[in-house]
């Protein structure tokens, strides 16, 4: 059992870490672990909810916190159900290995795909009912009264006939020696008072202070630290490399090939590690992809537009013939690069190895594909593995299928059996080996009757697949279903929009640069190919874009109603202030509903976001005002990347380096950005990724708006807005 | 060994007189409140005081620190969290993923003692950090909001 390697834990980690460990959220679970090894868990309630007797609320959240404020809308919908004090609450990660010892009690620890909410939010309100009623229970035994007759709330059992009340801390013992009951109904909606209420997060406190401890401020005791290089090559491998060089620089350990690919310095200290490998002489063998371009990478892609060989993603009746037939056509090529996640915190991870046993400790969206590859590098069975995780200090898709930092960092810890070591990659290597948003084109045709409305309408996607670069098993007969983000014909990501006919292919084109999911993952281009080219659409045909859209939503009242309240909001239809030009998006991604309408204006050829409006049904809302924040930030992240965000390859290797070859937006470019958080209720939407789709193409209607000019290939940094 | 006086206590420092600041408080100090995020001054995670004025730590060798330099990092803005800024980042919930917040703070809260009642194009031009996780409008509404409690 872990139970003694988690006490040890516990001594082990120093200074500011021993808060780390604890990840500023109640009690390591490794200290019940450590003091009950013999009897279970006897003081928690349930796998979700631990009740100290000082009325610490102790939530567990699987999922991994990462800036988008899923920690905080977990525990409120736990602690709604448990009817508990929110003021009294804290929260915990359970351990990736502790969930599969207990049968993966807590389900899924992926962080991703907008899911850490709507697909966990049954069961973890479930486990808060579970546990209100054997805290109930108890209680009522106590008494000697029928449950029934007593209520909770605030974590104070009353019970009227007696008059007696007694608090949740008081019972919790005798609680959790009860059986945890299933089946216990849930709290309608609009009843909530802690979820769906603008609380403030349960994290900020730490954060404020350089308390927080993230992956790369990890210290354990006795511990070395490495920096690494990867070749930067695509696939290639390393083929020598010269220690001599640099064994006796100051700090210096060890310097160790990482796998058949990469080589690292262990020193004592991180910076004289990073100082030994930048003096290191390192020859690469670079393979068959040594000399690759953008121009090369480009071309395949392109010849995917018009090929044959296209996979069907979405077809309704026979858009191909519609446009045949059609009056007039209308046709567009766009074209979207390659983009880094550029998390603030570089990919790190801290390993400890021994012949039997590996422990990791790390930022991860996903704690058990972290153990995974642990397991994998280390050589062990995932038994004897274990992962600590601490917030990310971004993710973004970065840290969820990809970990290739832990891999790296078991293998150097396998040099060094008994010292941990962190691994810390400096922003060059981050940038040289991202998981980077694939790259595609679309080709955009439709055929429009004599009234100027649609007829058919094919989106040709040529390009890169997710799911072929990451985890091919997941295609569907080779269709990659990630790639039609936003154009399919049911689900999270169902195209918008009604059209008589309608096809989205894709033409599969896959260079040898890794590709990863990247928030808003192919909702991002998706968006932008079909809210430019249906604005396309509408001025070819003389229309106003609101009515234009909306003619083609009666079908998606949901999508209607967020169009309908930006519009409104923005004052779409009257006349904006001088200068200041208009621009709509709308789509459905994630499981939720999102529009937008921007505000821009051009002078001199510089183009300045003034305002957004943007509207959201994600059809509940557990914390509105981090709704707002996500809503904010995704237009910070979808318009870094529509401004700014391109990476480029050159002699087998991407070409940007740091924030200075692949700059960001900045505070002085924030537009003003009014959210209306608008749930429509009966279904669970995603927050962190969708609102990212429509922040792209509601400026560049705009921009078109204002210049004329159609934007059609990114990032905008390319085109000159003053001609 | 080198002197350098951090958060008002002073520390004998056995580091390369190159080392980068940021790496001396981060490794030597267990300061880790001070960020790495890309090692050319360009993101302003690594933010502090030095003397009252915002620096970029990442990029200063602690041979260009004196002995006389005032040092401040998040960690010594205030003894508990209580500087206007920190305050109002907190009612305002500020920070996402929170690993540029310090240098942010650090950043505004220098702008602040320069400037008390900063405007949106004071801000705009003091205020160069990334934040990946888009917090910008917080952070204006936040420096605003610390001005006013200043006030």
């Amino acid at each position: 059992m872990k139970t003694t390697l988690d006490v040890t834990r516990r001594g082990f980690v120093v200074g500011g870490a021993s808060a780390g460990f604890m990840l500023g959220m109640g009690l390591p679970l490794g200290d019940r672990l450590g003091a009950h090894a013999q009897t279970g868990f006897p003081d928690e309630i349930n796998a979700w909810v631990v009740i100290q007797p000082d009325e610490t609320v102790v939530i567990r959240i699987a999922r991994s916190e990462m800036g988008q404020g899923t920690l905080t809308g977990l525990a409120q919908l736990v602690a709604e159900e448990l009817e508990c004090d929110w003021a009294n609450v804290t929260t915990e990660y359970p351990t990736p290995a502790t969930n599969l010892e207990r049968g993966r009690v807590w389900q899924s620890m992926s962080t991703g795909g907008s899911r850490g909410i709507r697909e966990s939010e049954q069961y973890v309100r479930e486990g808060g009912a579970a546990a209100r009623q054997m805290l109930i229970q108890a209680a009522a035994d106590a008494w000697g009264v029928d449950a029934s007759e007593c209520t909770a709330a605030k974590g104070v059992i009353s019970h009227e006939g007696s008059g007696q009340s007694t608090t949740y801390g008081q019972v919790a013992e005798a609680a959790a020696k009860l059986e945890v009951p299933s089946g216990i109904p849930l709290k309608d909606p609009k009843d909530w008072t802690i979820a769906g209420q603008p609380l403030k997060r349960l994290d900020t406190r730490d954060k404020l202070t350089g308390k927080q401890i993230y992956g790369a401020d990890i210290k354990l005791p006795g511990m070395l630290n490495a920096a690494i290089r990867q070749c930067p090559i695509f696939e290639g491998k390393l083929a020598s490399f010269d220690a001599a060089e640099v064994k006796n620089m100051p700090g210096v350990k060890h310097v160790v090939q990482v796998g058949d690919d990469a080589v690292a310095v262990v020193a004592e200290r991180w910076w004289q590690a990073k100082t030994a490998l930048d003096a290191l002489p390192i020859e690469w063998d670079g393979g068959e992809h040594a000399n690759l371009t953008s121009a090369e990478i480009a071309a395949f892609v392109e010849e995917g537009l018009d090929a044959e060989d296209a996979i069907t993603g979405n077809t309704v009746g026979d858009a191909k013939a519609a446009i045949a037939a059609a009056a007039s056509t209308v046709e567009a090529v766009y074209a979207y690069p390659f983009q880094h996640h550029a998390t603030m915190e570089p990919m790190n991870a801290t390993a400890l190895w021994t012949e039997d046993r590996c422990e990791v400790w790390c930022p991860t969206q996903n704690g058990e594909a972290a153990l995974a590859a642990a397991a994998e590098a280390a050589g062990l069975p995932p038994q004897q593995c274990e992962v600590y995780k601490y917030h990310l200090g971004g993710g973004f898709g970065r840290r969820g299928a990809v970990h290739d930092y832990v891999r790296q960092a078991v293998l150097i810890a396998q040099n060094v059996p008994g010292t941990p070591v962190k691994l810390l990659w400096t922003r060059e290597e981050d940038m040289a080996h991202g998981a980077y948003h694939p790259i595609t084109r679309a080709k955009m045709t439709a055929g429009l009757n004599e009234a100027g409305e649609i007829t058919g309408l094919h989106v040709r996607i040529a390009g890169q697949s997710i799911l072929a670069g990451l985890m091919p098993q997941r295609l569907q007969d080779g269709m990659d279903p990630v790639t039609f983000q936003c154009l399919a014909a049911e689900g999270d990501h169902a195209l918008a929009y009604t059209f008589p006919n309608f096809l989205a292919d894709h033409a599969m084109r896959n260079p040898p640069v890794r590709p990863g999911f990247w928030r808003g993952v192919n909702a991002n281009q998706n968006a932008i190919y079909m809210e430019c080219f249906i604005d396309e659409v509408a001025h070819a045909a003389g229309k106003d874009p609101l009515d234009f859209r909306m003619s083609m939503l009666g079908n998606h009242p949901k999508n209607a109603a967020v169009l309908k309240a930006v519009a409104e909001r923005a004052g779409w239809g009257t006349p904006a202030p001088d200068g200041i030009f208009r621009g709509l998006a709308q789509c459905s991604a994630f499981g939720s509903h999102l529009a937008a309408c921007a505000e821009i204006s051009v002078t001199d050829g510089n183009l300045k976001i003034h305002r957004i409006v943007a509207a959201t049904d994600s059809g509940h809302a557990v914390n509105p005002q981090q709704i707002e924040a996500q809503v904010e930030g995704s237009f910070v992240y979808g318009l870094s990347a529509m401004l700014y965000g391109e990476c480029t390859v050159a002699d087998g290797r991407i070409e940007q380096a740091n924030f200075d070859t692949y700059p960001v937006m900045h505070i002085d470019e924030m537009p003003e950005v009014e959210t209306i958080v608008m749930p429509s209720g009966g279904f669970w939407g995603g927050v962190g990724e969708p609102t990212i789709a429509v922040a792209a193409p509601a400026v560049l209607n705009a921009l078109f708006a204002a210049t004329g000019k159609r934007v059609r290939s990114f990032p905008l940094k390319h085109h000159d807005l003053s001609a | 060994m080198a002197t350098i006086k951090v958060n008002g206590e002073t520390h004998e420092v056995d580091a390369e007189g190159s080392t980068p600041l940021l790496w001396v408080l981060r490794e030597h100090l267990d300061l880790t409140g001070s960020k790495y995020g890309c090692g050319i001054a360009a993101c302003g995670a690594c933010t502090v005081h030095i003397n009252g004025e915002a620096q970029r730590s990442c990029v200063l060798p602690l041979d260009a620190v004196a002995e006389t330099d005032e040092i401040t990092t998040i960690e010594g803005l205030s003894a508990d969290g209580s500087h206007p800024v920190q305050q109002a980042w907190l009612e305002l919930d500020v920070p996402q993923c929170g690993y540029c917040q310090a240098g942010m703070i650090m950043a505004a809260a220098a702008l602040l003692e320069q400037t008390p009642e900063p405007t949106d194009d004071d801000i705009d031009a003091s205020m160069t950090n990334i934040c990946r996780c888009g917090t910008y409008r917080r952070v204006r509404a936040g420096i605003h909001h610390a001005a006013k409690m200043k006030a």
